[in-house]
């Protein structure tokens, strides 16, 4: 006889990519935890710190070159306002199953008791202050901090 | 099929533990049910939201993901949490009489 395996309790997340389809998996899986009773903290790196940056949150684009997903020829996807275009259908289609806007969302999972962190070396690399990070952004931590934090968590990469 | 004792009779269940016939519901077996859940009573607030969760279901067939509740329902996404821990949607939805909602928001 097998034991039912321990529902899991707590999840640390680490965003690292900036474009749309790179940050959405990372915030639909934390605010996922929470509706289940899951505890959750959001971890952002390198360009996933895009999404928490006030003035380009709501201005990530879906990547056409690059992303065999597409179904399109390289050369397609680099014509100028591809990207744009594929980004403005995938927001409507995101829109019509409820997913919220970058900012909504970031703040739907604060309030729902997500701990929201940017990473130190990148913030450093990049230069950037608390300033440009929206208010949900609790602190800006090392990945030696973020590992405390994620005790007991699984950690999830994307 | 599992049942539970509500009211002094056993009432049948879905897979997920919610009701599983939405006529086995009325204000009081949702009292019970969210005593089990850990709320021990259910305010005006609690009830604005269950009634809200209700009407969607009627209309629409599904229960209101997290992100209508927030936007719709008039209650906020930090009191919702307080309200309903560990789970808002699901947890109203069980004490709604409704299944558990099948969006991902």
């Amino acid at each position: 006889m097998t034991d039912k395996p321990s529902p899991i309790e707590r999840v640390s997340i680490i965003v690292s990519h900036g474009s749309l389809e790179g940050v959405y998996p990372g915030l639909i899986m934390a605010n996922g935890a929470r509706m289940e009773g899951i505890e959750a903290s959001l971890f952002f790196t390198f360009f996933g710190l895009d999404a928490i940056i006030k003035k380009r949150m709501n201005n990530l684009k879906v990547a056409t070159v690059g992303n065999p997903a597409m179904h399109m020829p390289t050369v397609f996807g680099a014509i100028p306002g591809m990207s744009a275009f594929a980004t403005s259908m995938m927001k409507k289609e995101m829109e019509k199953i409820d997913i919220p806007p970058v900012d909504e969302f970031i703040t739907m999972i604060h309030d729902a008791g997500t701990e929201i962190y940017a990473c130190k070396a990148t913030v450093d690399m990049f230069h950037l202050t608390m300033n440009d990070f929206c208010p949900e952004v609790d602190g800006v931590i090392s990945v030696g901090q973020f590992y405390e934090k994620a005790a007991g968590a699984q950690i999830i990469f994307t | 099929m599992e049942t539970m004792v509500l009211g002094g009779k056993p009432i049948a269940l879905d897979a997920d533990g919610n009701l599983a016939n939405r006529n086995d519901w009325n204000e009081e077996t949702a009292r019970e049910i969210a005593t089990l859940e850990g709320i021990p009573e259910l305010t005006l607030q609690h009830w604005a939201v269950i009634n809200f969760m209700r009407s969607v279901f009627e209309k629409e067939g599904d229960s209101p993901s997290i992100r209508r509740l927030t936007k719709e329902s008039g209650v906020d996404t930090k009191t919702l949490y307080q309200l309903f821990p560990k789970g808002p949607a699901k947890k109203a939805a069980r004490i709604a009489g409704l299944p558990k909602p099948k969006g991902c928001i």
